[in-house]
């Protein structure tokens, strides 16, 4: 399968959000593939707000259920006013749905936004949740035990890769 | 070799009882996961769902508001049912033995005991208690047990400690006081000792410091200028008058002389040390009201970081 270029995802991914959004409008990566691209999103639209970033780990619902909590927790670091702001949620591939619902609570634990979206470089399929991303530049449908993987190289180039379950 | 007893088949933390024995990776594990834990404490909603449906039991056989409340806050604040039971004023007193209120308690769909004794070893008997009736899914957290351990104040001691000095390898630390009645002190030698610290000193008199002292690694002094003399970090321990029986002490302003912390003793220590102390403080007894008020302490720091840390604890219990 071909897997499409990660910075050209990134260039459709603005252009979808450049007409819907506002200087204020904030973004807040989920943790890590998200936060990257935040960052990059955050500034070729010119936004104003310092980015937020979330550890969704806290907020799985699946704790509890014999995998140990995970050793590289991040806090989450949400710098700007929730209560009333417009909000975009950012992730690398939207699978499950289960992170972003995660992320959705956690959020309103800050405050009760205006609005939130969602991007994501790409969608891969297989939904347990009604969850769907507003913007997002490519449907790449997989097969359960196959993952999208999103890295980062010295350059800071944003690269996807396809892992098969061993 | 027998199991460590807090430690499950897959090497994870079950249950909390003492940090001796508790593996250096274990430890920097609880202190990396109380950190994000922190930031909790900043938002509008102090709250996360992680114990959500859970049953927390405070069993307190022993009086101890600060411990308790903060017990409860962490607990509160990871979304779980928290019951307090004030044994000292209950059933115990109408002859029910330890493990019957356990089992009481178990029959009430309890998921974790927050247990502080009197007698050390309580924790621990509990915790055997619930692996012979097939309860390993019930966890217990040591919150004080006779002179034996206070793991979490050992903990957020380190936490603090971390946090003010970035690392533990280079480090001289004091600690000063009542070693004989502290359980503080022993989880805090152990700890100290795991996690690398090259100088540990214990500075007291005689009559308050165990025979074997020297056996669990660290330096004796009985002159404190001595003991605290270029130290980074002076932990304060409570002179614990409650527990003193016969003549260990002349009097509160002899050991003040000689032990309390002054501004013009720590002054010996480095120009940046901390000082700490678990609380609740005697005044003019181990520390002066200027060295407890002053910018080098971070005892009320290490009660906030206090919460996290043992929010960190039973997230980490609850998840196995």
């Amino acid at each position: 399968m071909q897997i499409p270029d990660a910075e050209q995802l990134l260039v459709q991914l603005t252009e979808q959000m450049r007409p819907h959004v506002r200087p204020s409008t904030c973004l807040v990566g989920i943790y890590t593939g998200g936060v990257w691209i935040a960052e990059r999103l955050a500034m070729s639209l010119n936004l104003d707000q310092p980015v937020g970033s979330i550890d969704v780990s806290f907020y799985r619902d699946d704790y509890g259920r014999g995998a140990p909590l995970r050793r590289d927790l991040r806090r989450s670091n949400i710098p700007f006013e929730v209560e009333g702001a417009e909000i975009v949620i950012v992730d690398d591939v939207l699978y499950t749905g289960r992170t972003l619902r995660a992320a959705l609570n956690e959020l309103f634990d800050y405050g009760r936004p205006a609005r939130v979206d969602v991007a994501v470089l790409a969608d891969r399929g297989g939904r347990e949740l009604p969850i769907a991303a507003r913007f997002c530049p490519a449907e790449i449908p997989l097969a359960v035990g196959q993952t999208l993987q999103l890295t980062r190289d010295a350059e800071e180039r944003l690269s996807l890769s396809l892992i098969e379950a061993k | 070799m027998t199991r460590n007893p807090q430690l499950n088949r897959h090497g994870e933390l079950q249950h909390l009882l003492t940090i001796d024995g508790l593996p250096r990776n274990i430890l920097e594990r609880i202190l990396d996961t109380a950190a994000p834990f922190t930031e909790v404490a900043e938002r509008e909603v102090k709250k996360l769902p992680l114990l959500r449906g859970k049953s927390v039991f405070n069993l307190f056989f022993e009086n101890s508001t600060r411990t308790r409340t903060t017990f409860e806050i962490a607990a509160k604040r990871l979304s779980a049912d928290v019951i307090n039971l004030n044994i000292a004023t209950s059933s115990a007193s109408k002859g029910e033995s330890l493990l019957d209120t356990v089992d009481n308690l178990c029959a009430m769909q309890a998921d974790m005991f927050i247990v502080r004794h009197a007698s050390s070893g309580a924790p621990y008997l509990i915790a055997q208690h619930l692996a012979a009736q097939k309860r390993e899914h019930i966890h217990v957290i040591n919150a004080g047990d006779g002179r034996h351990a206070h793991p979490t104040q050992g903990l957020l001691d380190m936490y603090t400690i971390r946090h003010y000095k970035g690392a533990f390898n280079n480090l001289s630390v004091a600690i000063v006081g009542d070693i004989l009645h502290s359980r503080v002190a022993r989880s805090q030698i152990h700890a100290l000792t795991t996690l690398g610290v090259p100088d540990v000193r214990v500075v007291g008199p005689k009559t308050l410091l165990p025979a074997d002292v020297q056996r669990m690694g660290v330096h004796v002094f009985h002159n404190m200028r001595a003991g605290i003399k270029d130290v980074d970090v002076v932990m304060m321990l409570r002179l614990q008058n409650e527990r003193m029986q016969g003549s260990l002490l002349p009097s509160g302003q002899e050991f003040f002389k000689f032990y309390g912390l002054t501004e013009e003793k720590l002054a010996l220590a480095r120009p940046d040390a901390i000082v700490l102390h678990p609380g609740p403080m005697n005044r003019g007894i181990e520390i002066d009201s200027a060295v407890a008020d002053g910018s080098q302490a971070v005892i009320l720091p290490q009660v906030t970081f206090g919460i996290a840390v043992r929010m960190a604890v039973m997230s980490m219990l609850a998840a196995t």
